[in-house]
This record gives structure tokens, C-alpha cells and sequence, in this order.
């Protein structure tokens, strides 16, 4: 569904990427992983355009996506929820959906909205809340309810953990594989909360420095003495 | 808590949460404001040029510089008492210090006004002090959200008994002329603030150059009326066409720049568009400006006393005597129309995908981005759409004066309507108009104070954003309430 190869990102004149190679099936839950700073959120962004690969390609649904202004890459299935949630303080959560569905077809709005509240009963109880005032729980549900509210068939998700209580991390993570399975939805799950993101992934990717240093099933990688080391010190028990 | 002889009295106060000052320290600081002014006092009130038969005086006026430096010392000392929490001292020195401004013999009726009116002030803090801490004990909760809530339900009200007020007015005893006169001025500062408050307050957009789209309507409608004989009712669509034209013509270049950078670009681009008016004598008429522009017709009946041969002008068709009235009472309800087409054109479009989209921009570019936003197209299209609506009133301005010149669109116009959005709280269209209001209409209405209009402007500001600093009604009003989006789904 999404294949990128050799993709290599700059900063300006750092190179942020050094040629990365990955792989999307459609129907999978694809995790990567990796320490702060690696590159993950620039592979992401890579991916809707912005900033733009400087050499590489993207591929997404047979269809060369690397040269895309972001605005059309976004409205070709694909949905970001970016890193920092970055949901909109000062709108409601209603209005915070309706933001996600712009690019959608309106006939569906009302079909959709029900979907995300039925996903998450908490943003239908709240609903004329400002984002702003959401505890951080609830931001990061609205930012994935409203990267849902456009129907699309690859999420991209950075980080949904990131500052977040165990359990909410847990209701977060029931929630992606309930979408992953319910509707087939393709999900490619960045995360540093490796434990989690590797139980719940098909397949799993680690970045070290901008390039891709391993890659296999998520039990393999569980599994793997090198993984636990690195990013499972203390995460698993 | 500074250790003087009786500064501990109070301390043993528990119940108020803040510690308070003894009356040395009161005194003190009081004390000290007083002497800052009486420097300013004194090089900028004391002394007055006076001309007499042709020869320069230089008069003083130390009974001024004193009473005001009295007045200042009294009011510092109850802002002082009303920062530290008493109610009853400072409402009496209120009062005290307004009975002053009004019946003491001051020999200024400007230090009388600002006596007067700083009175008020000081019970109006007081009583906001009061009201918040009662508030925040009973309710635990932020003072300003009851506010909110109260005005919310409030404001569909507020806003049908403003427009009633407004359609009967020139029909009320008191809309004699003058008052008329200033609500034209004042529903223009109004059409303006809503149409800037597209650009800025919903796209979050810095424009300091705004007056540049008002400057090419009125040229527009002047240029297109002189040189080729359009009337009125033609040039009104092609002024906002040309405006919302340049709105594109500046948002190219600006695309990428934010904040202050996008403030001094529109600035400059403002003041080009008025040194071209300027320099371009041989279509502008330089700064002779344009004269003898047409008055707009009621569908085709002029006002005129004796119109042309062959043509009914308005008083003859509806068999009134004449009244130079009609024609001012037709250009406020003129006015009226446009700024309320305004206002409803700015409050559908936020529920439409565009406006929406204008709101989201100004709150993070980047999430827009990636829920596919292209912020080009609705960039350019807030501009647009902005600058249209100051074309729209550019033309209402040349028909009224029947004349334009460079001299009308200053930098000092852009910076008054922008604060009006900006005092009037961001994106809202009722603060727009208190703001309007307040900052156009009092100091109009008070012409007797002329030559102070502008402090009096610069204090309207300056209160204002030290008592509401995100502006008068800093609330931005949803557009969609989850019991309408369940009666759609249900
Ligand atoms: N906007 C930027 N400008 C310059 N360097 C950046 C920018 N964003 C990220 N970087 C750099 O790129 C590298 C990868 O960052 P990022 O993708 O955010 O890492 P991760 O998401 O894995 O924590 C880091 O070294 C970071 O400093
Ligand atoms: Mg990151």
C-alpha cells in the first residue's frame, strides 16, 4: 500500500534521513520505533510532503506521492495525527472534527462523527468543550477522532502515548487495534513506548541516527535481546 | 512585609488571602506617582502658548498642573486601596474625586472631564475587584466563564435590540443632524472593523495596511464616476471587485511571512498604495484629490432641491417638502445595509469549510496542513474576501464626501480600525461595534474637547487593555453545538 525507498530528508544542510526503505501492507498495524531524535517524526512528515524527501520515493496505492504538495497528498487517503497532538485550543471539539472532515465528503459527516464518538463516548460527552481545556487524554483522542473524521485508509500516527497515563495509553492502543480491525484500516504507529507499540504492531521497524536498523515481526522484536536492551529496559515485567 | 510601626496590623488579617500594605508604604507610592507627573505636568500642561494681537505669550498655568497632580495623588492612593482589597474607601474617594471633576470650580473643563470620568473608573475597578473575588470563592472557578456563559445567551438579544435601535433611529427625537452625522461615521468604523476582523481575527492575519483596500474603493467609485459616468449602484460591485483584487495583488508576496513580519510588509503596502494616489497626478488628480464625485440615487431619484430638466428627484416622487435631511438619513440607512450585509456574510461564512478553515490557520498552520488545508488558496482568499468588504465601504466613503483624497487614508486610519479589532477582541463582531463605539462615537459626540480626541482615544486603549487585555469580549462563539449536529444524526 505505502512503499518508500531510499528516502533521504534534510534540514537545511543536515540530513535528517540517511535513505530509509519501508514497507506498508494493506491491513497492517506497522509500529516504528526508535530513541529521540532518530528520525520517526521526519519520516512521518516525509511521508504528507512536508518537509519534502530530497531524493527517494514514495510510493502510496500505486501512486507516486513524492513530488505532492501536502494538501493533495492528505487528501489522497492518507491521515496525520502529528506529533504534540496539535489540535486546534481555542475550537470545540465539534468544530475540532469538522476540521478533520474538510477534505471529506460532507453526506458522511454525520456517519463518521458517530463512528469517532462511538470509538471515543468521552468526546460525545463533551462536545462543546474547547480542545484547550481537554486534559491531555482527551486531546490525544481528538486528534486521532479527528484524523478519522476524513475516512482515510492509511493513519498515520506520532507518538499517541507521548505524556500520557498507563491506562489511558491502554484505552488509546484498544482503540487503534479495534479500527484496525473493525475496518481494515491501515495503521503505521510511531511510538518510543516500545512495549506497547510492539505487542499491538504486525510488524515492527527500529530507527537509529535516520536509518532503519531492524525490522520483523513485533513478537520477534519483543523477543530480540537487542530490542529489550535498548528500548525495553525495564518496560517489560 | 516591610517592618514599619504599624505594618502589622493587618497581617493578622487571615481572611484576606493577600498581605496588605501598611499606610506608609500607601502613602509612599502614592506620593511618588504624584511627583512623576507633576515632571510630565509641568513641560506639558504648564505652560501654553498664547497669541495675542499677533505677539507670543508664554502663559502658565500652575493651578492646573497642581489640581491635576492632586487629583492623580488621590486616585493612585484608592487604586491602591482597591488593589489591596477594601470596597467602601475607595467607592466614597470615587465619588469624592467625580463630584470634583463636576462641580469644583477647576479653571480646565478638561481636567474636569478626566476628574469626572477617572472617578468612575476607580468605582468601577472596585466594584470588579469585589465582584471577581466573590466568584472565584463560591465558585472555584476562573471569573470571566459565568460572564461568558451569561453573555453567550445574552448576545442573540443584545444584538436584535442593537439593530432595532439602529433602523429607528434618524425616526427618534434625539436623531436630529449631528447624531446621525456621527452614526454614519461610526457604522463605517463598524463595516470596517468587521471586514478587517476577516483577515485578522478570523485568519489571524496582521494587516497594518488595511486602509489600502478602503483607499481603492473610494478611488474606484471616485475615478470610474468622473472619468466614465458610472453611477453609484455599478461602481459599488467593481470598488470591492478592485479591493478584493489587491487583496490578492498584496497576499502573493506575503504568503510566508507571520506576525511582525507580515505587519510591517502590509504597512508598507498600505502607505504605497497612498503615495501612489499621491504621485500619480495625471489619473489621481495628486493631492488635489478628486472632487465633484456623484451622490448615490434612491433607484434613480436624486436628491436634489431642483433637479434636472426631465428627472423627478426624491421629495418631488414621494411628495415631501425638501429637507437636506433625506439625503443623510439615505446614506445612514445605506450604511446600515452594508455593514449588516457584512456582519451576516462573516457569520455564514465561519460555519462554511472556507471560514472554518481561516479559524483553524490562525490557530496552527501546521495542523492544517495536515488534515489537507492548502494555506495558499485560503490565505489569499481571507485578504480577498477582507479587502472586498473595505472596497464596499471605500465607495460608500467618496459618495458621501463627494470628494477623495490621499490625506483620508493614513497609516492613523489602518491603526484605528485594526484597534478596534484588536480592543474589540479578536474575531468578535459585537466587540467590534462597542469599540467602534466607544473609540469613534464619544470622542465625536464630545466635540467640545476637540483638541483632545486623541488622548481621549489613547485612554479609551490604554483602559481597555489593562482591564480586559485579550479585548472586550474575548470569547470566540462556537459555530456548532453538539445538540444540532445529534439532531442531524438522530
Ligand atoms: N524543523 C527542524 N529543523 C532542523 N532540524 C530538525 C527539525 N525537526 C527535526 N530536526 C532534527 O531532525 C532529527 C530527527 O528529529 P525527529 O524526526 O523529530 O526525531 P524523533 O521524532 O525520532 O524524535 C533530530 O536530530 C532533530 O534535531
Ligand atoms: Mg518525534
Amino acid at each position: 500500500m505505502l512503499s518508500i525507498s531510499d528516502v533521504h530528508t534534510f534540514y537545511g544542510h543536515i540530513e535528517a534521513l540517511h535513505g530509509v526503505d519501508l514497507e506498508i501492507k494493506e491491513g497492517e498495524i506497522v509500529t516504528l520505533i526508535g530513541a529521540n531524535g532518530a528520525g520517526k517524526s521526519t519520516l512521518l512528515m516525509t511521508i504528507c510532503g512536508d518537509p519534502r524527501a530530497h531524493s527517494g520515493q514514495i510510493v502510496f496505492q500505486g501512486r507516486d506521492i513524492t513530488r505532492l504538495p501536502t494538501h493533495e497528498i492528505m487528501r489522497c487517503g492518507i491521515a496525520h495525527s502529528p506529533e504534540g497532538r496539535r489540535i486546534f485550543p481555542r475550537m470545540t471539539i465539534l468544530e475540532n472534527l469538522q476540521m478533520g472532515a474538510i477534505t471529506g465528503n460532507p453526506d458522511r459527516f454525520d456517519q463518521n462523527l458517530e463512528r469517532v464518538f462511538g470509538l471515543f463516548p468521552i468526546l460525545q460527552e463533551r462536545g462543546g468543550q474547547r480542545g484547550g481545556t481537554l486534559s491531555g487524554g482527551e486531546q490525544q483522542m481528538l486528534a486521532i477522532a479527528r484524523a478519522l473524521m476524513s475516512e482515510p485508509t492509511l493513519l498515520l500516527l506520532d507518538e499517541p502515548s507521548l505524556g500520557l497515563a498507563p491506562l489511558i495509553v491502554r484505552q488509546i492502543f484498544d482503540v487503534i487495534r479495534d479500527i484496525n480491525q473493525s475496518s481494515g484500516m491501515t495503521v503505521f504507529l510511531v511510538e518510543q513506548n516500545a512495549f506497547h507499540a510492539l505487542r499491538l504492531a504486525d510488524r515492527g521497524y527500529v530507527m537509529v541516527n535516520g536509518e532503519i536498523s531492524m525490522t520483523g515481526s513485533g513478537k520477534d522484536l519483543l523477543n530480540d535481546p537487542e530490542v529489550q536492551r535498548a528500548y525495553l529496559e525495564g518496560a517489560v515485567g | 512585609m516591610p517592618s514599619t510601626g504599624n505594618g502589622t496590623q493587618a497581617s493578622i488579617l487571615p481572611d484576606s488571602g493577600h498581605r496588605r500594605l501598611p499606610p506608609g508604604a500607601i502613602f509612599k507610592e502614592a506620593g511618588l506617582t504624584a511627583v512623576v507627573s507633576l515632571a510630565l505636568l509641568v513641560p506639558f500642561v504648564g505652560f501654553k502658548i498664547a497669541n495675542r494681537g499677533g505677539e507670543q505669550f508664554l502663559e502658565t498655568r500652575l493651578p492646573e498642573v497642581l489640581i491635576a497632580a492632586g487629583l492623580i495623588f488621590l486616585g493612585r492612593i484608592f487604586l491602591i486601596l482597591v488593589r489591596e482589597g477594601s470596597l467602601a474607601l475607595p467607592v466614597a474617594g470615587g465619588a469624592v474625586i467625580s463630584a470634583i471633576g463636576l462641580f469644583a470650580p477647576i479653571p480646565s473643563a478638561f481636567i474636569q472631564a478626566v476628574a469626572f470620568t477617572a472617578g468612575l473608573v476607580i468605582i468601577v475597578r472596585a466594584a470588579f475587584m469585589v465582584f471577581a473575588a466573590r466568584r472565584r470563592s463560591s465558585t472555584g472557578r476562573e471569573f470571566g466563564s459565568g460572564f461568558a456563559d451569561g453573555y453567550r445567551k445574552a448576545l442573540p438579544w443584545l444584538a436584535s435590540a442593537l439593530i432595532v435601535f439602529a433602523v429607528i433611529l434618524p425616526l427618534m427625537p434625539f436623531g436630529e443632524r449631528r447624531t446621525i452625522d456621527i452614526a454614519i461615521l461610526v457604522l463605517t468604523y463598524i463595516m470596517l472593523g468587521w471586514g478587517l476582523n476577516i483577515v485578522v481575527g478570523l485568519a489571524g492575519l496582521l494587516d497594518l495596511g488595511y486602509v489600502a483596500f478602503y483607499a481603492v474603493g473610494a478611488y474606484s467609485y471616485a475615478l470610474l464616476a468622473s472619468y466614465f459616468d458610472f453611477s453609484f449602484w455599478v461602481c459599488l460591485p467593481l470598488a470591492g471587485l478592485f479591493a478584493g483584487f489587491f487583496g490578492i495583488i498584496l497576499g502573493f508576496p506575503v504568503l510566508r511571512l507571520r506576525g511582525d513580519y507580515l505587519a510591517i510588509v502590509t504597512l508598507g503596502f498600505g502607505e504605497m498604495i497612498r503615495v501612489i494616489l499621491l504621485n500619480w497626478v495625471s489619473l489621481t488628480k495628486g493631492p488635489d484629490g478628486v472632487s465633484g464625485i456623484p451622490r448615490p440615487s434612491f433607484f434613480g431619484l436624486e436628491f436634489k432641491r431642483y433637479p434636472a430638466e426631465g428627472t423627478e428627484s426624491f421629495h418631488q416622487f414621494f411628495g415631501l417638502d425638501y429637507s437636506s435631511l433625506h439625503r443623510v438619513v439615505f446614506l445612514y440607512y445605506l450604511i446600515l445595509i452594508l455593514a449588516l450585509i457584512t456582519n451576516f456574510f462573516t457569520r455564514r461564512i465561519r460555519t462554511l469549510p472556507i471560514g472554518r478553515a481561516w479559524e483553524a490557520l490562525r490557530e496552527d498552520e501546521i495542523a492544517c496542513r495536515s488534515l489537507g488545508i492548502n494555506p495558499r488558496n485560503t490565505k489569499l482568499s481571507a485578504f480577498a474576501i477582507g479587502a472586498m468588504f473595505g472596497g464596499f465601504a471605500g465607495a460608500f466613503f467618496a459618495t458621501r464626501q463627494g470628494f477623495v483624497s490621499p490625506e483620508s487614508f493614513t497609516f492613523l486610519e489602518s491603526a484605528i480600525i485594526l484597534a478596534i479589532v484588536v480592543l474589540g477582541g479578536m474575531g468578535s463582531q459585537m466587540g467590534v461595534v462597542i469599540a467602534a463605539v466607544v473609540l469613534i462615537g464619544l470622542p465625536e459626540y464630545i466635540r467640545d474637547l476637540q483638541e483632545y480626541r486623541m488622548l481621549a482615544f489613547g485612554a479609551g486603549m490604554v483602559l481597555i487593555m489593562s482591564w480586559r487585555p485579550r479585548g472586550l469580549l474575548s470569547q470566540r462563539d462556537p459555530t456548532i453545538s453538539l445538540a444540532r449536529a445529534e439532531g442531524k444524526t438522530s
